[in-house]
Parts: structure tokens; C-alpha cells; sequence
């Protein structure tokens, strides 16, 4: 039986805007009168680590999602997804950001990245669909490469029980006044790439 | 609330920071202690002079704090006093998972335990109420995935701020004499039976009597065995502990209602133990499960864990987790020192000076991540660094010894230890990593950098002042980004005969580069040879391509990698 009516993992690493994400939504959830909790792992985020966040929509219980319980992956950094893929659901959607952030066991030569198709390949046969872009490039467009997580919440936008309008209520109460075309900008671009 | 006090440790920080941020007509006062037994007799005085006051620090902190928290249950409370205590089951950022409410047991004083966001707000106000009412410091304790969660909570009214307050003289209640510790002592006993009776009926002990079959959870736990028994769609009866100590007649009532009752419970068996004992008094023939091959003693619980806990005592299907995806292709991304560190500088010239035979006892903050570099060998807590050191020569050891540890944490727990090091005459080094802040936890202040919690100017102790008068011989600064200089005084350290200390100063390059510091840019020339000198420097600014090393955007221009260069191939850009 569901426990909850949207779950989802959103992961990438320290400063890339993971708690933005969850923050925005979490926001919009209160407006729309919904239940929502979430809970991360944010430690090493200014070292370089992962960071990992759990939000839950219409959800009484605790904050966390469960192993194979994801209905959507949000990943700001492709290495990531599937360093937590674990948590999607065989139903649910992954949604990547294509542009790798190198760790630095990778610069210094100790460790190879692979190619992004090798991430993509085994992501595709956990669940029902794996949606990928260069939000890099498309935040870029939009103004700023650091609006990326915007972007990224843009095309998760359709995949979660809560209008639009809402959320980009609740992203203009956490950007800063000079970001907000920008941060509008990257929604829009977001959004287009899974429609 | 009047008074907060606490020392920084994940996963408590940000209740003091969150504190500080409050706008009131008359705010708490808010303040970071030197470490956490100052701060929880600090609230102590507060307390006593009818000022509500809490002490907040992770759950490592409270053995710093024990012995004034072990007292303090006997002498009692003015106004109301709450230890928030965080607990961090799985050890994400600590260095041992101990269950606190242990502790509360031990002391003999309530324990609260949040499942959720919104109960800890509860709680608190509850914890107040509590320790006034039964003359009591109160335990508030939760764990990561309380203190690090969000959700919708009713924030509700802020309580009035108390008065200004006035130490009242009392010696037998105030003056733990023996002859006065014995009789509260006996007070202490006879107030927990009517503890327990209080918190019966306390909103978070709650008891739904259904089937045959029973589960009492209790914190996240808890909620864990609601989504259970929501999705198993079971007839189950469910105790639910929030509050200790445990109320016995609702166990009771458990136990004589059910023939198999599981107990689920996050770390050590506080709650089945008690259970078990009031089984063999209540309902000897109950079949009790619970550590024993059902619920782990260490790590965290998880959802799946619990609802596979409960299905297999139901004799029902467990859900298989997830089958782990395939990661062996991801290069692993494991936190490490910032590109700039100046840690990473100090520890290669420490390490170039003492060489690989020396003992490096190291502490607790950023630079335990240096492990890789060879001078971290002993981790133990908070100043143990300079102890451990003095232990190990004295225990015999010949080698070098060169111990290090933060600004913080001398501050924190170091300098007895120094103090003990020369009174003992122990000839060890010891560098004092100083990037003036408390940068693990998130940047915190602390006595040596001259601002307070709430970014008030204070007196800014000096640490080579400090360093000499706790009976150091050697005392020498050095600025770790200059790497000839820094090498000098570790020599000079080492030849010393004595007890000697090396201060290694340079601001956290976090911190340094949101106040504004610029510095130099760096460069490989062609003329690299691409020795790999520089990637041993394991900066996540150098990179290696095509046989050359290469400085990427990460460079804060600290410069010490040009030092390192066997050819001087890393050269500062003209700008």
C-alpha cells in the first residue's frame, strides 16, 4: 500500500543545489495545503562529497524513502545517479543532468570517469524512464551556469503532484532578486526538454 | 528561554545558529562554549538564577559534559534546564554511535525523543514544563534524522522571556557536599517513580491495544512501524515511547494484551530490557523479540529493515530491497581537504621534517581527512591528540612525535593536556592547526578568533600566550602557505629538547574566500616533467593530463605546489 504520494532522492554534490531543490519544493507542498517532510546528508557537501536528499509529498510518516521506493531520481551529476540508484522505484523516473563533475580521484589520475553512456545504460534498466540533458549548457543559456538546479527542477516539475505556479512561487521566495529572470529562464528550459 | 550555551558538533550545530538568527524584543542569550561541560554549567548558573537556559551539543560531547550532567540531577534546576543532546546513529560525522538516552537512564533524569521535526518543538516546550515541575534537568534527544529533516511544523506562540533573574543562596541544594549529595541523592530516587507516572500520559508514549500481536517503537523507529503497519494493512497493537522514563503500566497493559510483542529501537536495548523485566512480573509467557536476530544494536534503522522486522515475526513475505546497481565503474568521491588547505601544507612539511618513522597523534576537525598523508595515526576525541602523544612517550616510544589538532579543539580540550605534557615533561611537538574557525562543523567562532555567537566583538585570546603558559618551552607562528619557513621551525621543533609547539596559521580558505581574499594565480609552464611530485600534494587543484600536470579553476593561489615543483615548472601568472 503507498505510504506516501510522491517520493523522490534528489543527489549531486556539495554546492551544486540539491537542498534548493527540496527547499523550493517543500515550500510549495505547505502552500498547496499538502503534507511533506525530507531529510539529507549534507556533511562533506562544502569537502567535495555527495550530498543526498529525501523529500516525500503527502507523507505522515518519516522522511526517509526506501531502497527501490523512488517514484522520481533527481540527479545533478550524472556519476551520482547511479551511485544512488539503489533508491529508484522499477516505476519511477531518473532525471540527470548529463555534465560530470570530476571528483578529484579522477584529476589526479588515481580514478577513471566513465563515459556517460556507461551511467545511462544501467539506469535504463531500473526503471520506467531515464531522462537526461546538459542543464550545464542549458542554465548557461538561461543566464548563469549556477542556475542549473533550476533547471533540473523545471523538468521534475511534471513528474510531481503540484501545479507549477506553485512551485515558482516558492523558487521566487528562495532566489535572490537579480536571479530571478535567470532562475524563470532555466524553469522554462527545464521543463521544455521533457515535454 | 534565557540562555543557550553549547559547543558545535554534527548533528546539533544549528540550533545555536538558528538561535542567534532569532529577532525578539528581548533575544536568549546565545553563546558558543569553549566546550560542552562549559556550556552545560553555564546553563546551570542560568538555571539557578531563574533564567530558563539549555545546553546543546552532539552526543560525544555530553562525556565532556557528564560530570557536571551527573550532579546535576541530584542539586536540581532553578528555572527550567534541557540538554539537547544529538545522537548520530551510523556514525555519519562521528566517531562512535552511543545511545544518550543511556545516559538520561544513568543520571536518572527524563529523556524526550523526537521521532520528527515537530515533536522536538513540542518536546522542548514540554521539557521545560517537565524539569520545573520535578526540579530536574530534562534530556531532549534527537538523532540525525530528526535534527537533519524538514517538514511542515505549526511553529505556534513564542513563550514570554523570563525576567531578569536572581541567584537564590540555598547551600543544600546548591553545595553537593556529601553530607547534602546523600539526601538528594535518596530525593532523586523517590522523584522517578512519579516521573514515570507524569509521563504516562505524555502525548508521545501512546498505546492502541488491537490484535494479539504487538510492536512498541520507539523515536524514528516509530514512525518506521506506522508505514508498516499502514502498509502491511495488519491488525497490530502498537506502543509508541517518546518519553523516558518508560511508562511501565502501558507496557504493562501491552504485555498482558499479546501473546508476541517486537520491540524496535534504534541502537541499544533501553526500552526491551525494561520490557523484558516487567514481562517476568506482568506475563511471563509473552514472547518478546527484538536484538536478538530481529533488530540490529548498531547503525541506523531504515524503513525496510523495520517493515521486514515485523512481515517476518507475521510470518509474512519480506520485501526484498532494491538489488544494488553495479557502481564498481564510478570513481569513488570521497571528501577531502579543500584545494588551498592549509592543513594539507603544515602536514607536508611536518611530514618532510619528522619522516615516516615519526608517531603523528591527530585530532578531530577537517584535518583527520588528511589520513592519506601519512601524520594522521591516532583519532580518539576532542584533544586527545596532545595526551596520546605525551602517553606514547612516556610509554617508551623513541621515535619523533609530532601531534596536531585544531584551533577549536585546543581551545575545546587541548590545552590541559598541554599543560599535563610540559608539568610531566613529555617531549612531544605539538602544531596548532589554526585556521580560526571551527570549520568542520560549519565555520563556527571560538575564543581565538575575537567574535562571539551572535558576531560580537570579544577578547581575542592569543594561543602562542596561551601555549607558553601552559609550560611549552618552544612557542613558534609560522605561515603554512610559506613553505621554507614553515619546514625551519618544524626542524627546530624537533631538535628542541623539550616540550615544543608550532602554531600553523592561515584562515580556512572557505572562509577566507567568502570574506573577499583574493590571491595569486598559478600556472604549469611546458618545462613540466610531470615527476607527479605535485599530484603526491593530492591538491584537488592539480590535475594530470597528457603527462603534464595541470592547476584547474579550484586554485586559491596559496602557492605551495610552485614550492614543491622539482623543476619550479608551477609559476605564478602575471596578471
Amino acid at each position: 500500500m503507498r505510504t506516501s504520494e510522491c517520493d523522490m532522492v534528489i543527489v549531486g554534490v556539495g554546492g551544486q543545489g540539491v537542498i534548493l531543490i527540496s527547499d523550493v519544493i517543500g515550500r510549495a507542498a505547505v502552500m498547496a495545503g499538502k503534507p511533506v517532510c525530507g531529510a539529507e546528508t549534507h556533511g562533506m557537501a562544502q569537502r567535495g562529497g555527495s550530498v543526498i536528499n529525501h523529500t516525500r509529498i503527502g507523507c505522515r510518516f518519516s522522511p526517509m524513502v526506501t531502497s527501490g521506493g523512488a517514484d522520481v531520481l533527481v540527479a545533478l551529476e550524472p556519476a551520482e545517479a547511479l551511485r544512488f540508484a539503489d533508491f529508484l522505484s522499477p516505476t519511477g523516473v531518473v532525471l540527470v543532468n548529463t555534465r560530470p563533475v570530476l571528483p578529484s580521484t579522477v584529476t589526479c589520475g588515481k580514478a577513471r570517469y566513465p563515459p556517460v553512456q556507461e551511467i545511462l545504460a544501467p539506469l535504463k534498466a531500473r526503471c520506467s524512464k531515464v531522462i537526461a540533458m546538459d542543464a550545464t549548457a542549458l542554465a548557461e543559456k538561461a543566464g548563469t551556469a549556477q542556475a542549473m538546479n533550476v533547471v533540473m527542477l523545471g523538468a521534475l516539475a511534471g513528474y510531481i503532484p503540484l501545479s507549477e505556479e506553485l512551485i515558482l512561487q516558492a523558487l521566487s521566495l528562495v532566489v535572490p532578486q537579480r536571479f530571478q529572470e535567470a532562475n524563470k529562464k532555466a524553469f522554462a528550459l527545464g521543463k521544455a526538454e521533457v515535454e | 528561554m534565557g540562555l543557550v550555551a553549547g559547543y558545535p558538533g554534527t548533528p546539533s550545530s544549528e540550533i545555536i545558529e538558528t538561535l542567534v538568527e532569532l529577532k525578539s524584543e528581548r533575544p536568549p542569550h546565545v553563546e558558543w562554549s569553549v566546550n560542552e561541560k562549559v556550556a552545560l554549567e553555564v546553563a546551570a548558573g542560568a538555571s539557578w538564577t531563574d533564567c530558563r537556559a539549555a545546553a546543546t551539543m552532539k552526543h560525544v560531547g555530553l562525556n565532556v559534559a557528564a560530570d557536571p550532567f551527573m550532579t546535576l540531577a541530584y542539586l536540581g534546576v532553578g528555572a527550567g534546564l534541557v540538554v539537547i543532546c544529538a545522537d548520530d546513529p551510523y556514525c555519519h560525522s562521528s566517531q562512535n554511535e552511543q545511545d544518550s538516552r543511556r545516559y538520561a537512564q544513568f543520571a536518572g533524569i527524563p529523556c524526550l525523543d523526537p521521532a520528527n521535526p515537530g515533536e522536538a518543538k513540542e518536546m522542548t516546550v514540554f521539557a521545560f514544563e517537565l524539569s520545573e515541575k520535578f526540579n530536574i534537568p530534562v534530556m531532549l534527544r534527537p538523532t540525525t534524522r530528526v535534527s537533519h529533516a524538514r517538514e511542515d511544523v505549526d511553529m505556534g506562540q513564542a513563550a514570554a522571556p523570563c525576567g531578569p533573574g536572581r541567584f537564590i543562596k540555598n547551600p543544600a541544594r546548591r553545595v553537593a557536599l556529601p553530607s547534602h549529595a546523600r539526601p538528594l541523592h535518596s530525593e532523586l530516587l523517590a522523584k522517578q517513580a512519579a516521573m514515570e507516572e507524569a509521563l504516562e500520559s505524555a502525548p508521545w508514549n501512546r498505546l492502541d491495544l488491537h490484535g494479539n500481536v504487538g510492536i512498541i517503537a520507539s523515536g524514528i523507529a516509530g514512525l518506521y512501524a506506522k508505514e508498516a503497519i499502514f502498509d502491511l494493512d495488519e491488525e497490530l497493537s502498537f506502543l509508541c515511547i517518546g518519553a523516558y522514563p518508560l511508562p511501565k503500566k502501558l507496557i504493562s497493559r501491552m504485555l498482558m494484551h499479546v501473546s508476541r510483542v517486537i520491540v524496535i529501537e534504534e541502537l541499544e536495548p533501553v526500552v526491551e530490557e525494561q520490557v523484558k523485566m516487567l514481562a517476568l512480573k506482568v506475563n511471563p509467557h509473552v514472547e518478546i523479540l527484538g536484538k536478538e536476530g530481529f533488530i540490529p544494536r548498531e547503525g541506523e534503522l531504515d524503513y525496510l529493515q523495520v517493515r521486514n522486522a515485523i512481515a517476518r515475526m507475521l510470518g509474512k513475505a519480506e520485501r526484498v530491497a532494491a538489488k544494488n546497481a553495479d557502481v564498481s565503474c564510478l570513481p569513488p568521491r570521497p571528501p577531502s581537504l579543500c584545494a588551498g588547505c592549509s592543513h594539507r601544507a603544515t602536514y607536508y612539511a611536518m611530514r618532510k621534517v619528522f619522516g615516516k618513522n615519526a608517531i603523528y597523534p591527530s585530532d578531530i576537525g577537517c584535518y583527520t581527512m588528511a589520513m592519506g598523508m601519512g601524520t594522521v595515526d591516532t583519532c580518539l576525541c576532542m584533544g586527545a591528540s596532545i595526551t596520546l602523544a605525551s602517553g606514547i612517550r612516556l610509554g617508551g616510544e623513541k621515535e619523533g612525535i609530532c601531534c596536531s589538532l585544531g584551533d577549536s579543539t585546543f581551545l575545546h580540550g587541548g590545552m590541559t593536556g598541554l599543560l599535563n605534557a610540559a608539568y610531566n615533561k613529555a617531549r612531544i611537538t605539538v602544531t596548532i592547526l589554526d585556521n580560526s574557525t571551527t570549520a568542520m562543523t560549519g565555520h563556527q567562532p571560538n575564543p581565538g578568533t575575537g567574535m562571539t555567537a551572535s558576531g560580537e566583538v570579544t577578547t581575542q585570546v592569543s594561543i602562542e600566550a596561551l601555549a607558553k603558559a601552559l609550560g611549552a618551552g618552544l612557542v613558534e607562528t609560522v605561515d603554512p602557505y610559506h613553505l621554507d619557513e614553515t619546514l625551519e621551525s618544524f626542524q627546530r621543533a624537533k631538535d628542541y629538547p623539550g616540550l615544543s609547539v608550532i602554531i600553523a596559521r592561515q584562515p580556512c580558505v572557505i572562509k577566507a574566500r567568502r570574506s573577499g581574499i583574493r590571491r595569486r594565480s598559478f600556472q604549469v609552464g611546458e618545462d613540466c616533467i610531470g615527476c607527479k611530485i605535485c599530484l603526491d600534494f593530492s591538491c584537488p587543484a592539480i590535475e594530470f593530463e597528457k603527462d603534464k600536470a595541470r592547476i584547474n579553476a579550484l586554485c586559491t593561489g596559496c602557492g605551495v605546489c610552485a614550492a614543491i615543483c622539482s623543476t619550479s615548472a608551477i609559476r605564478e601568472v602575471a596578471r
